[in-house]
């Protein structure tokens, strides 16, 4: 952490008057500056860490926006923070940034039950929001693994997917509008609740930035309807290259399953031993499937993808007779990543996404990857739309064992690149892959990223150095420190 | 390992772009006037044409932003897929349909038109081949983009070509009408692709399995319907989903979505953070030299 924070610090800075006049506006009770503090908002789910000179807790949006104006009135950068579960070292503050969390601005607002919408404050939990409009027989539909701790405005920051967005879309597709606090303190809106709000799509360029446009503080979110019926199977291979071809059978078929993940037999292994799910773990590969919508097309498509799995070799299909068959089998797989803390005691956990018909030959790269670095892998992923997620773990006690992580992790981008993937499919670019980015995209399209981002803040104060490579004085900011991420890190 | 190289079709087409001097682009201009007319005068360039790739597996396409949208769909019904577009013109192109932004009438069952769009490929202001996005059904690398263009009237940039996320062709496509109140509808059915409402009658498009549809017309009473209803097209007003049921005059509503078809012509609804917004064009296009005339800010 010091070696971080010795990169991060400025010689002109002044924290004592920033955290003065910050207390004068909002109250003692609002702006911590101890050192206990401020080391816990020094890192994300990430392994990367910078310490914060003071983390700001505002109750409303109002404080939100007296905190950024007084912030960069002094000319310190902010970075906004849900939960901390982002595991791209976004929410991670460099040049000594001061941390405004969302954490207290945790209510529902207002529900619009006809127009299945809900005004929210962007501290909620995820999983909260669910819970709290489940009455009217909706939901929020994307569905992070961390759904029970992870915030709305981190996933607005990230534009988080989860299992269900296979047929349901990613957030953006969730997201009506925003009321953002831009880092010059002014407030606007973004997006709106009408069919076609006029003007440029200012919210969809706001979610999925990281941070790096300004702060939501109230967030319209469209809500799903719930499905009258839902069907969970799980299915088990001998071969992964059986399950592989069963995801892209699925597929070909013209099914598009609510969810569709995989699982190694590692994985199998490390999940059923922490979570009791029922999982086969004698099977190379096993597959989780759930179906939705009304009974006859759910009953056709569990026929089907049987009929598919059986062309493949399944071993077995097993449907969850009941809701509470359901919950257990997606226990298992919502569990994965504490199951794997129990390990070692580092894991890193990667995301990529690659066409479907690459998934195969991209995991044997992986674990090729892994064999050649001495590591072990373990995958449990969103096979459905590619969406791949090596977890590597490790000691970082043995000497050169972090290196040699973040050198498989590059290995196993690049695999993905050259598979015709993406560098991330939820988990964001953050600080992690920032350097990545010239690998998929030319220095015309990083700096067209740039001339956009410059819009909302010139003077690049808000959430600093992050997405964009480039001009970056601490591009090494908390990577060798490679601590441990525990328990607390999902997919 | 490395970038995939632009094809020539594309560099061709920032040529004709070019770096200076006013320059529109026009697709079957079945909405050129929208956002007001071009600058008398202003030369004229057109997208590169053709499907480049179809991918059924991956349920994506690769298409010119020139290709009519009729084209795209025959195309693609070979392969058993489709992409919602639904123009009002089946003439019009793909980087029309982007450029101007407006969903389909079957909004409600597949989402807004930008959602669809998974990589984007457009010449900026300056001459230079952009691209964002990435070609999987999945990707949050860098800042959308895609989302940015969608509706921008290309005052931001001259879109090239797009990967579209694909959904399976429905096994049948059946509009009905109800006498029933459209918002109950909308509570009862499961997915309907739409539910058009007049203020007396509500015309409701049901696709997906033959199974699930009959299981609904009968649940529902919904009579088969001869055709699509009539679609006034003079006037398209954005309101609150619901807001939909206090309408008043002669309409069609998209229950559950909010945009209502008439056959006046209504204002569009003045622009939030006007200012924010013309920076961003300003700031993209800085001499103002892409479809000048056009604009997007209310």
């Amino acid at each position: 952490m010091d070696e971080g924070n010795q990169l991060n610090h400025r010689t002109d800075r002044d924290d004592g008057a920033l955290a003065a006049e910050l207390t004068a506006a909002l109250g003692s009770g609002q702006v911590r500056s101890a050192g206990l503090e401020r080391a816990l908002y020094s890192r994300d789910s990430s392994t990367m860490e910078a310490e914060p000179s003071l983390v700001v807790l505002p109750r409303d949006a109002e404080e939100v926006a007296t905190a950024v104006r007084i912030t960069t009135g002094h000319g310190r950068p902010f970075v906004a923070r849900g939960s901390g579960t982002g595991l791209a070292g976004g929410a991670v503050p460099l040049d000594g940034a001061v941390v405004i969390a969302t954490s207290r601005m945790n209510r529902l607002l207002d529900v619009d039950v006809t127009g299945r919408l809900a005004w929210v404050e962007p501290g909620i939990l995820n999983l909260d929001l669910s819970h709290q409009v489940a009455g009217y027989g909706l939901h929020f539909a994307p569905d992070p693994s961390s759904q029970q701790v992870c915030s709305l405005g981190g996933n607005v920051a990230n534009n988080s997917g989860g299992p269900h967005c296979l047929a349901y879309g990613v957030t953006s597709a969730h997201i009506l509008a925003m009321e953002v606090v831009l880092p010059d303190g002014s407030t606007v809106m973004l997006g709106g609740t009408t069919a076609e709000p006029s003007g440029y799509d200012l919210r969809g360029l706001f979610v999925g930035s990281e941070g790096t446009l300004g702060i939501a503080t109230r967030v319209a979110v469209r809500l799903t309807p719930n499905p009258p019926v839902v069907r969970t199977l799980l299915l088990d291979f001998d071969d992964t290259d059986d399950g592989a071809a069963t995801v892209s059978g699925i597929i070909a078929a013209g099914l598009v399953p609510a969810a569709l993940e995989m699982m190694d037999r590692r994985a199998v292994e490390v999940v059923e031993a922490f979570a009791h799910a029922g999982y086969p773990t004698d099977a190379e590969a096993v597959l989780l499937v759930e179906v939705d919508g009304l009974g006859p097309g759910v009953e056709a498509a569990v026929e089907t993808i049987g009929a598919v799995a059986r062309r493949n070799s399944v071993r077995t299909v097993r449907v969850a007779a009941d809701e509470a068959e359901r919950q257990a089998l997606w226990r298992g797989r919502k569990n994965a990543f504490g199951a794997v803390a129990r390990l070692e005691p580092d894991y890193y956990l990667h995301d990529t996404v690659v066409p479907r018909s690459a998934l195969t030959r991209v995991l044997r790269r992986v674990y090729e990857i892994a064999d050649h670095h001495g590591l072990k892998v373990i995958n449990v992923f969103h096979a459905g739309d590619g969406n791949l997620h090596p977890i590597l773990s490790y000691d970082s006690r043995i000497p050169g064992m972090t290196e040699k992580v973040h050198q498989a992790g590059r290995e196993i981008v690049e695999a993905s690149l050259d598979a015709g993937g993406v560098l991330s499919g939820e988990h964001g670019i953050g600080l992690e892959k920032r350097d990545y980015m010239g690998l998929m995209f030319s220095a015309d399209d990083l700096a067209e990223q740039d001339r956009v981002r410059s819009v909302f803040d010139p003077r690049r104060l808000s959430n600093p150095d992050k997405v964009i490579p480039g001009g970056s004085r601490c591009s090494d900011a908390g990577w060798a420190a490679g601590a441990a991420a525990g328990e607390g890190a999902w997919v | 390992m490395g970038l995939r190289p632009h094809p020539p079709e594309l560099k061709e087409f920032a040529e004709r772009v070019g770096t200076q001097g006013p320059v529109g682009v026009a697709g079957s201009r079945t909405h050129f006037e929208l956002g007001g007319a071009l600058r008398e005068g202003t030369p004229l360039v057109t997208a590169p044409v053709g499907v480049v790739a179809h991918d059924p597996a991956e349920m994506t396409v690769r298409v010119r932003a020139g290709t009519p949208v009729s084209v795209l769909e025959e195309h693609l019904r070979a392969g058993g897929q489709m992409v919602p577009l639904d123009p009002e013109c089946p003439t019009s192109t793909v980087g029309g349909v982007l450029a101007v932004g407006r969903s389909g009438i079957r909004r409600l069952g597949y989402g807004h038109l930008r959602d669809l769009v998974l990589e984007i490929t457009y010449v900026n202001s300056a001459g230079r081949l952009i691209r964002a996005g990435g070609p999987t059904v999945k990707n949050v690398s860098g800042f959308d983009l895609c989302r940015l263009l969608v509706g921008s009237l290309g005052t931001l940039g001259f879109i090239a070509e797009v990967v579209l996320r694909c959904h399976p062709l429905p096994e049948v496509s059946r509009w009905y009408v109800s006498g029933e109140d459209p918002e109950d509808l909308l509570a009862g059915l499961y997915r309907p692709a739409a539910i058009l409402w007049d203020g007396a009658v509500s015309s409701v498009l049901l696709e997906g399995l033959a199974a699930d549809v009959d299981d609904q017309e009968r649940r529902f009473d919904l009579s088969p319907a001869e055709s699509a209803p009539e679609i006034p097209r003079r006037g398209r007003q954005s309101v609150r989903a619901s807001q939909v049921a206090d309408l008043q005059g002669e309409f069609l509503a998209e229950v559950g979505v909010g945009v209502v078809h008439r056959s006046v012509y209504t204002d569009p609804p003045p622009t939030d953070a006007p200012a924010l917004h013309r920076a961003v064009k300003e700031r993209m296009d800085p001499s103002g030299r892409l479809n000048p005339g056009r604009e997007v800010v209310v």
